[in-house]
C-alpha cells in the first residue's frame, strides 16, 4: 500500500531577480500514509506553503520544482509541469485554504461552487450534483443543508464558509487533502469544529491530510506526525508525541519555548538573543524619567473607568436623514482600569472587544455610558486623554503610512504636542524611542517597508510611546506575527510597563496570550461582560460556563498525543 | 431592492429639478428671446404685447413652474432658428445619434473586454504587448484626428468607405435606422471606430487591471486547486468579479458617447443630436440648447440609476438580505 503523499528530497527555487536564485524549499521529505493526518510546521517564510503547493502542482512561474520527487498515491508527479498521470487536482487532491472569507467566488451560489467541481470531474448532470452537493454539505455539518445550497458565500458565517471549502475538497472523494492553514482565520469554537471534522474524515475515510499550520496547539491536538521546517529545510520530523515531548534540534525547542501556555504563568518568554542590550536599557530609562515628569499617578486612582458603556452600529436609512436598524455592539460593559496594570479583555470575533477599544481611543462615540481618564470624561476635545491615551493596532502593515519616513512618523506626535522646542529635538526623541523598542536609530531614515511584521510592531508601539502616553490600548497587537516574533513583542510591551509605569489595556482573541501578559482579564461574549477577575483566579478556576468552554476549547501544545493517538 | 429602487428615483427627481432650473435660466438670462422673435421694425408695443403672450411679464417663480410643466408634457418650445417645435427636432435627430453610440459600445465592449482579458492573462506575451502599446496611442489622440486619419486613409485614399452622412435610411414611422441598408452600414463603420475607440481602450485597461487583481486572489486559486478547466476560470469565475466596475463606467460612458458625440459627428456630418447642438450654440437657439441640457441631464440620471441596479443583479451582496 503506497502513501497518500510521499515527498523526497524536495528542492524549489525562485529567480531572486539578480541571476541567482532563492531556494524556498531544500532536501526536504516527508510521507502522509492514508489515514494520517501530518503537520508541516514553521513560521512565515519557512517554506511550508510552497510544500503544499508543489503537492498540489500550483508553483508559479517563475518558480520551479529544481528537485527530488513528489509521488501521489505512489504516481510520480513531472516536476516541468506539476502534473502526475492519472491524477486530476481536485478529484484526486482536494484543497483547504486559510481564509474561507476569500476562497469562495462572491459572485456564486454555494451549489454552483460544489457543483461545478462535480460536473467537471465526474461528469454529473444538474440534479445528481445538486443531490451529491446536498450529501456533502450534510457530511460536513452544515445547518439546514437544502437552504445553504441556494446561499451566497456572504450569507454563511466564517465557520461555515470553510465547512463548505472542506465540501468542495471532498466532493470527489479525493485520496489526499492539503489544507493550509484551514483554522487560522477562525476562532476557537469554530476551530475545534473544523479540526474535529478534519480528524473525523482521517479517521472514517482514510483520506491523508498534509496540514500546514504555524499553530503548535493545532499540531498537538489532531496531528499523528509532524515535521518543522525552517528556512526552507526540515529541520525535525516525528510522531508529534516525540517531537512536541522532546524537541532535539534547537530551532524546534526555540519555537516550542515561544508558544504562550495556558497552563502556568511565566516572567516572560524564553526568546534566544534577545533584550536588545544596554542602549534599549538606557533609553527605557530616560523615557520612564520623562513619564516621571509629567507627574505620578497615585495607585490608589482609578486611571481608566468605563461606566455602562453602549455603542451601536446603525445601518443606514434608504432615505437621507432615516436612521437604519441599529446593531448593539457594546451593551453596558463596566470595568476600571489601574494605574500599571495590564487589563485584557478576551473574546471570540463579534463580541464588541475592539468596538471598546475604538470608543476608549475616541474613534468611535458612546451611544450610552461614559469613559472617564482620571475622573474626565475622554472625548471631550483638547483634553488631556488625547495624549495620554495612544492605540497600536492589530495589522502592522496598513497602520503604518507607506509614505512616510519612520522618523518623520515619530516626530509627528511629538511636535504635534508640543513635547520638544525644536525639530532637531524631536529627532532626538525619535532615535531614543527607536532604542527603546530595539531598533537602531538608522531605521528613522528608511520607509516602512524596509521592515519585517514584527519590526513594523516595534515601530507601532514607539509611535504609540512617541505621545508620552499614560495608557495604550492594544487592540490584537501579535495576532498577525509569528510565534517568536510575538514572544517579543509580549516581552517588550511588559518591559515597557515595568520600565515606565504604562499602563495597558490588552484585546485579544488568543487566551494563553492574555493569560502570559494580563493582570486581570474581562470576558466578552455579545457585547456584554461576562467574567472580570484577576487573571490566574480567572484561568485556574472559571466561574462562567462561557470562559469554560473557551479554555476547553483552546488547542495545547502541552496536551500533545491526541486521544488514542 | 424596493427602496432602493425608491430611493434611486426620489434622489433622480431632485437631479432633474435641479438641470430643468438650469434650463429654465438659460431662457432668461442668455439673450432676451423677444428681441430674437420680433421682427427689426417691430414697435414697443408689439414687443409688450409679444411679451405677454410668452408670458414674459409673469413673476419668475409662474414662469418657471409653466415652463416645468410644458416640459412634462414633452413641450420644449419652437426652434428660434427653424420655426419648428424642438421636440420634432429631437425626435428626428435621435435615432441617428442612438444608432452611432449603439454600434460604438457594441465594438468597444465586444473587442475591450477580450482584448483585456488577453492581455491580463499573459501579461509578457508579444501581443498583450503589442496591444497595451496601440491603447496607449488610442487613449492619446484626440477624437477628431482619429476621425480625420481613417477619412483620409479608409475614404479619400482607398475610396472603400464613405466619409460623411448616414448613406441611406429606412423610415420606420417613429425611428429611422440605417441598421437595414448596405449603405447605411457602411456609413455607420468610420464614426462608430472613431467614436469607440478611447472607450475601447478604456475598458480594455480596466478589464485588464481588474483580471490581474481576480486572478491573484484566493477564490482562483482555490479554483485552480479545484482543477477546474482554464477557460471556465478565467472567463467564467474571474471576469465577473473584474466587470463590475467595466458596468460603472460603461453606463456612464454611454452617457458621455451620446452628450459628446458632438466632435465625431461634426467630423463626419452626422445628422445626429450633437449636429443639432452645435448649429443650436451657434444661432443662439435656446430652446433647442435648454432641451439638450435636459435630454443629457436625463440620460445621466437614468444609466446612473440602471447601474446601481444592475449592480445590485450582478453582485449578490449588495441585495438585500431576505431573513
Amino acid at each position: 500500500m503506497s502513501a497518500a503523499l510521499s515527498i523526497e528530497n524536495l528542492r524549489v527555487e525562485y529567480p531572486d531577480g539578480a541571476g541567482g536564485v532563492f531556494v524556498a524549499v531544500d532536501g526536504v521529505s516527508l510521507d502522509v500514509a492514508k489515514g494520517e493526518i501530518h503537520a508541516l510546521v514553521g513560521e512565515s517564510g519557512a517554506g511550508k506553503t510552497t510544500v503544499g503547493n508543489a503537492a498540489m502542482g500550483l508553483i508559479d512561474k517563475p518558480g520551479r520544482i529544481a528537485g527530488g520527487t513528489i509521488r501521489i498515491g505512489g504516481i510520480a508527479v513531472d516536476p516541468a509541469t506539476g502534473e502526475a498521470p492519472g491524477v486530476v487536482r481536485g478529484r484526486d487532491i482536494g484543497a483547504v485554504f486559510q481564509d474561507p472569507m476569500t476562497s469562495l467566488n462572491p459572485l456564486f451560489t454555494i451549489e454552483a461552487q460544489i457543483g461545478e467541481t462535480l460536473r467537471h470531474h465526474l461528469g454529473l448532470d444538474a440534479r445528481a450534483a445538486r443531490e451529491r452537493a446536498l450529501e456533502l454539505l450534510r457530511s460536513v455539518g452544515i445547518p439546514e443543508p437544502e437552504r445553504r445550497l441556494s446561499a451566497y458565500p456572504h450569507q454563511l458565517s466564517g465557520g461555515q464558509r470553510q465547512r463548505v471549502v472542506i465540501a468542495c475538497a471532498l466532493s470527489c472523494a479525493p485520496k489526499l487533502v492539503i489544507a493550509d492553514e484551514p483554522t487560522t482565520a477562525l476562532d476557537v469554537s469554530i476551530q475545534a469544529q473544523i479540526l474535529k471534522l478534519l480528524r473525523d474524515l482521517a479517521d472514517r475515510t482514510g483520506i491523508g491530510l498534509l496540514l500546514v499550520t504555524h499553530n503548535m496547539g493545532v499540531v498537538a491536538e489532531i496531528a499523528d506526525r509532524v515535521t518543522i521546517m525552517h528556512r526552507g529545510k526540515a529541520v525535525e520530523s516525528g510522531t508529534v508525541r516525540d517531537v512536541l515531548a522532546a524537541p532535539q534540534h534547537p530551532y524546534s525547542r526555540a519555537l516550542l519555548g515561544a508558544v504562550p501556555r495556558l497552563d502556568r504563568k511565566l516572567a516572560r518568554f524564553e526568546v534566544p538573543g534577545e533584550g536588545g542590550g544596554d542602549t534599549a536599557q538606557a533609553a527605557r530609562t530616560k523615557i520612564a524619567a520623562q513619564a516621571r515628569d509629567e507627574g505620578q499617578v497615585k495607585v490608589s486612582e482609578k486611571l481608566l473607568e468605563v461606566r455602562d458603556l453602549v455603542v451601536e452600529y446603525r445601518a443606514r436609512g434608504w432615505l437621507p436623514g432615516m436612521k437604519g436598524t441599529a446593531f448593539r455592539a457594546v451593551d453596558g460593559v463596566s470595568f476600571d482600569v489601574a494605574p500599571g496594570e495590564i487589563f485584557g479583555l478576551v473574546g471570540e470575533s463579534g463580541c464588541g472587544k475592539t468596538t471598546v477599544a475604538g470608543a476608549i481611543a475616541g474613534l468611535l462615540k458612546p451611544d450610552a455610558g461614559e469613559i472617564l481618564y482620571r475622573g474626565a470624561p475622554v472625548a471631550a476635545k483638547g483634553g488631556a486623554s488625547r495624549r495620554a491615551i495612544q492605540m497600536i493596532f492589530q495589522d502592522p502593515y496598513s497602520s503604518l503610512n507607506a509614505r512616510l519616513r519612520i522618523g518623520t512618523m515619530l516626530a509627528e506626535p511629538i511636535l504635534f504636542y508640543r513635547l520638544a522646542a525644536t525639530q532637531a529635538e524631536a529627532t532626538e526623541d525619535a532615535a531614543m524611542l527607536l532604542n527603546a523598542v530595539g531598533l537602531p536609530p538608522e531605521a528613522a531614515q528608511r520607509f516602512p517597508h524596509a521592515f519585517s511584521g514584527g519590526q513594523r510592531q516595534r515601530i507601532s508601539i514607539a509611535r504609540a510611546l512617541a505621545a508620552r502616553p499614560r495608557l495604550i490600548v492594544c487592540d490584537e497587537p501579535t495576532s498577525s506575527l509569528d510565534v517568536s516574533v510575538q514572544a517579543q513583542i509580549l516581552n517588550l510591551l511588559k518591559d515597557l510597563r515595568d520600565a515606565n509605569g504604562l499602563t495597558l489595556l490588552f484585546i485579544s482573541h488568543d487566551l494563553a496570550v492574555v493569560r502570559q501578559m494580563c493582570d486581570r482579564v474581562a470576558v466578552m461574549r455579545g457585547g456584554k461582560i461576562v467574567e472580570l477577575r484577576a487573571a490566574d483566579a480567572l484561568f485556574e478556576t472559571p466561574e462562567h460556563a462561557y470562559t469554560r468552554e473557551l479554555l476547553n476549547l483552546v488547542p495545547r501544545p502541552e496536551r500533545h498525543g491526541r486521544n488514542g493517538g | 431592492m424596493a427602496g432602493l429602487l425608491l430611493s434611486r428615483l426620489l434622489q433622480a427627481a431632485l437631479v432633474m429639478i435641479a438641470v430643468t432650473a438650469v434650463a429654465f435660466a438659460m431662457f432668461r438670462f442668455v439673450g432676451d428671446p423677444v428681441r430674437a422673435m420680433a421682427r427689426e421694425d417691430s414697435t414697443p408695443q408689439e414687443r409688450a404685447e409679444l411679451a405677454q403672450a410668452l408670458g414674459l411679464d409673469q413673476p419668475v417663480p409662474v414662469q418657471y413652474a409653466r415652463f416645468v410643466g410644458r416640459v412634462a408634457r414633452g413641450d420644449f418650445g419652437i426652434s428660434y432658428r427653424n420655426q419648428r417645435p424642438v421636440t420634432t427636432l429631437i425626435a428626428e435627430r435621435l435615432p441617428a445619434t442612438l444608432e452611432l453610440v449603439f454600434a460604438a459600445t457594441l465594438l468597444a465592449l465586444g473587442l475591450g473586454i477580450p482584448l483585456g482579458v488577453m492581455c491580463a492573462i499573459r501579461p509578457d506575451g508579444a501581443a498583450a504587448r503589442l496591444v497595451q502599446s496601440i491603447s496607449l496611442i488610442g487613449i492619446s489622440t484626440p477624437t477628431f484626428v482619429t476621425g480625420i486619419a481613417l477619412i483620409l486613409f479608409f475614404a479619400v485614399t482607398l475610396r472603400w468607405l464613405p466619409s460623411f452622412g448616414r448613406g441611406d435610411i429606412v423610415d420606420l414611422g417613429f425611428w429611422t435606422t440605417g441598421y437595414l441598408t448596405g449603405s447605411g452600414l457602411r456609413s455607420l463603420v468610420l464614426p462608430s471606430i472613431t467614436l469607440a475607440l478611447y472607450q475601447l481602450t478604456l475598458i480594455m485597461r480596466l478589464v485588464r487591471s481588474e483580471m490581474i487583481d481576480a486572478l491573484s486572489s484566493d477564490y482562483i486559486r482555490f479554483a485552480r486547486a479545484r482543477g477546474l478547466p482554464k477557460s471556465r476560470i478565467h472567463y467564467v469565475l474571474a471576469l465577473r468579479n473584474a466587470l463590475m466596475p467595466v458596468i460603472t463606467v460603461t453606463g456612464l460612458q454611454i452617457g458621455s458617447l451620446v452628450a459628446f458625440a458632438i466632435v465625431t459627428e461634426t467630423v463626419f456630418q452626422w445628422p445626429g443630436m450633437g449636429l443639432l447642438f452645435i448649429q443650436a450654440v451657434s444661432f443662439v437657439d435656446i430652446p433647442v440648447m435648454a432641451a439638450y441640457l435636459m435630454f443629457v441631464g436625463a440620460l445621466f440620471v437614468v444609466l446612473n440609476t440602471a447601474v446601481d441596479l444592475v449592480y445590485a443583479i450582478v453582485d449578490p451582496r449588495l441585495r438585500k438580505a431576505k431573513g
